[in-house]
């Protein structure tokens, strides 16, 4: 229990310092800003209760806000997100099937589980937070593929960091 | 109640998004209406210690360009400045005079570039041939003779110092009128020259002042050379040869006059047609 609080403690810092001194100066053409931050919301373990899980993104979104300057938009895309995540794993996984709380990472869930979990949440956490950050219908087209683009650049991200934690299945 | 509390128990993460999204979007609409100062962003302590830290790690990395636009902006600076303009008024001075025809006339020059401490010695400065300066003029300044022209362009002429190896000016001594030839000694000392070619039967004195001969087409008679300073620099047999310590001191020049001899083409002319009828 307190190794997991440890090693999301731990997440927590490092992807808000990746994405707050490396990606906020990656943008590829003024189109593609990757996002992989939202990466610490995704891999809580399946057991952080709701009471916990939302604090934790709010507190996220708001971290990254004051590195970004803008209160509140990444605070409610975050909340936005962990509500999905909620909905997403309710939907999805049968809650009594694991021993010692898993978390939902590449290495336990398998590669097309987990593509579609963050593809999902990436679009819809993205799609949500450019559209709020723009809030204009005239630029809906430029806001549109710069979240495309976005999302792509950020599952890859994700995808190439579960990649670099992958651990072989034990059971 | 009861049944209140097992429907938002039930309902938890619904309502928990309510309340987070709205708290959320309520800070980002009263930051975005007021912009007031707030705790929220990257002025605060926390996020301004962060990014004061990583920036003086990151300033290494842009060390080079930010080196590169220092010099440049340098670069610009100087070019501003007083010194660096190029002074387009000209004054040529010019006497009128019912009894003489003005024979010389005076362009004053910036020395730009300037040498004492080699062999040949080459002073450059800031009027060229659009100011009426060509090849083979005269150039003095208020102490002495500095040299003369070798080469003009637009705006720049190169001039050959006094301390060359192969100067030669025609001098005489101030008082007698004795002629005799200067050189620039080759022991490469820019204060001391060679007075040479001085008939036998002058009695010349240290200290008489050497100045610039009649016989030049390059400087008006009369300009200051240099004082005698040894009367028996080398057994020149039947010539007398003398150290003049030189009036100028080249290393110090600022500004000099090309002397504009208006005479001087045709000096040159009558000149070469006697050497050809040798």
């Amino acid at each position: 229990m307190s190794r997991t609080i440890l090693i999301n403690l731990l997440r927590f810092i490092v992807l808000v310092f990746f994405q707050v001194f490396l990606f906020k100066n990656i943008s590829l053409y003024n189109l593609s800003t990757p996002y992989p931050y939202i990466l610490f919301i995704l891999l809580l373990p399946f057991e952080t209760p709701n009471i916990v899980l939302f604090p934790l993104a709010f507190l996220i979104g708001i971290t990254v806000d004051a590195f970004y300057d803008t209160p509140g938009l990444h605070a409610a895309a975050c909340t936005l997100l962990a509500f999905v995540r909620v909905s997403f794993i309710n939907i999805t996984v049968q809650k009594d099937g694991f021993d010692n709380e898993p978390e939902p990472t590449l290495s336990i869930m398998g590669f097309r589980w987990f593509f579609t979990y963050i593809l999902v949440l990436t679009l819809i956490h993205h799609f949500f937070l450019f559209n709020l950050e723009v809030f204009r219908i005239s630029e809906l087209q430029y806001t549109f593929v710069r979240f495309l683009l976005s999302s792509v650049f950020t599952v890859f991200l994700m995808l190439l960091s579960g990649l670099l934690f992958y651990r072989k299945r034990e059971r | 109640m009861r049944n209140l509390w097992i429907f938002i128990s039930k309902y938890n993460a619904f309502f928990l998004f309510v309340i987070f999204e709205v708290s959320a979007l309520f800070i980002l609409i009263n930051y975005n209406s007021f912009q007031k100062a707030t705790y929220i962003s990257s002025s605060n302590e926390i996020t301004g210690l962060a990014y004061q830290k990583v920036g003086q790690v990151t300033e290494y990395l842009s060390l080079a360009s930010v080196n590169d636009s220092l010099a440049r902006e340098n670069a610009k600076l100087h070019g501003e400045l007083r010194s660096a303009f190029y002074i387009d008024t000209l004054t040529k001075r010019h006497i009128a005079d019912s009894v003489y025809k003005q024979q010389y006339t005076y362009i004053v020059a910036k020395v730009i570039n300037n040498s004492v401490n080699h062999r040949s010695n080459y002073i450059t400065i800031n009027r060229g041939s659009k100011d009426g300066i060509t090849k083979d003029m005269g150039v003095i300044c208020s102490s002495g003779v500095v040299g003369f022209v070798v080469n003009t362009t637009d705006h720049m002429a190169n001039i050959q110092s006094v301390l060359h190896k192969k100067t030669q000016i025609s001098a005489m001594l101030a008082d007698t009128r004795d002629l005799g030839s200067f050189l620039w000694g080759d022991n490469l000392d820019p204060h001391q020259g060679l007075l040479v070619g001085v008939s036998n039967n002058v009695k010349p004195r240290i200290g008489q002042p050497v100045v610039t001969s009649t016989l030049s087409s390059l400087y008006p008679p009369g300009i200051p050379i240099g004082k005698i300073s040894n009367l028996h620099a080398k057994e020149g047999g039947l010539f007398l040869n003398m150290e003049v310590a030189l009036a100028v001191d080249y290393s110090k020049l600022e500004y000099v006059y090309v002397v504009v001899n208006k005479l001087a083409l045709e000096q040159k002319q009558v000149e070469a047609a006697r050497v050809k009828d040798e």
